[in-house]
């Protein structure tokens, strides 16, 4: 059996695309980091930069976090939707120099529901973004108040 | 090499709930050193999860995300004596991956 130059070349992407799925390329996954979406500097910028649409507000998504975090340095949030085919969840701190913290692709074996500690640099507005299937992207917000050098304000 | 990620990996139903603490310093960028130079930015990039040697959750991190970061998330259809894998890569290419088994 022959197998010509376009063959070969196919081939070796389908190759190529599986290992980069197993997580056995390192460079292949690093390319994958979505590095415009976490330079951006404001909660538009970044869900543009992720590939999402205009965003509306919605009730059906969470977010979960304190009112008054004591230490900006961790703070605990968490996002979760009991919406069907969110495909990934986000969670941005408005006034972050990094606005975007943590992007979670979301699989059928995972339920749309992610907890993680974040640093915020002062008060401001977190919010929990889902990209839906079908393309709308939904969010919900709260301000998290940061009180520094513990003067309880 | 990194410090081991502690992992733990409980039954809550029909579902898993996973936590994972990694060590790890998360450094955004944005600090001074006290000679005043920038201290370079050192963060876990990505994150996955395997059930099984399946794979079931893909993160991506930024900065923002704490030191020593903790991750909660619940995998649908586990059950006791699964094995639930989590690797993190960070922006120097360092990676660690740690196993625990679904008590």
């Amino acid at each position: 059996m022959k197998t010509n130059r376009r063959e070969m070349l196919a081939q070796s992407a389908t190759v190529m695309g599986l290992l980069a799925t197993a997580g056995l390329l390192p460079q292949a996954a690093h390319a994958a980091w979505t590095k415009a979406a976490f330079e951006a500097k404001s909660v538009a910028d970044a869900i543009k930069a992720l590939g999402g649409n205009p965003s509306t507000e919605s009730k059906d998504i969470t977010l979960t976090g304190p009112d008054i975090a004591e230490n900006g340095a961790v703070v605990p949030v968490g996002c979760s939707t009991n919406l069907p085919g969110v495909k990934r969840m986000a969670i941005l701190v408005e006034k972050n120099p990094s606005v975007l913290a943590a992007v979670f692709d979301v699989s059928d074996a995972v339920d749309a529901n992610f907890s993680t500690r974040v640093k915020m640099g002062q008060s401001s507005n977190v919010y929990a973004v889902a990209m839906m299937g079908d393309g709308r992207v939904l969010f919900s917000g709260k301000e998290i108040k940061v009180t520094l050098g513990g003067c309880g304000g | 090499m990194a410090d081991p990620m502690r992992i733990r990996a409980q039954m809550a139903g029909d579902k898993a709930n996973v936590r994972v603490l990694m060590s790890h310093e998360m450094e955004t960028g944005q600090r001074r050193d006290s000679a005043g130079k920038t201290i370079p930015a050192w963060f876990i990039q990505e994150v996955t999860a395997l059930h099984n040697g399946k794979q079931v959750m893909r993160a991506e991190w930024g900065t923002p995300v704490s030191k020593n970061p903790f991750l909660q998330f619940f995998v649908k259809g586990a059950k006791a004596g699964d094995k639930i894998a989590v690797t993190w890569v960070d922006n120097k290419g360092e990676k660690r991956t740690d196993e625990a088994t679904v008590s």
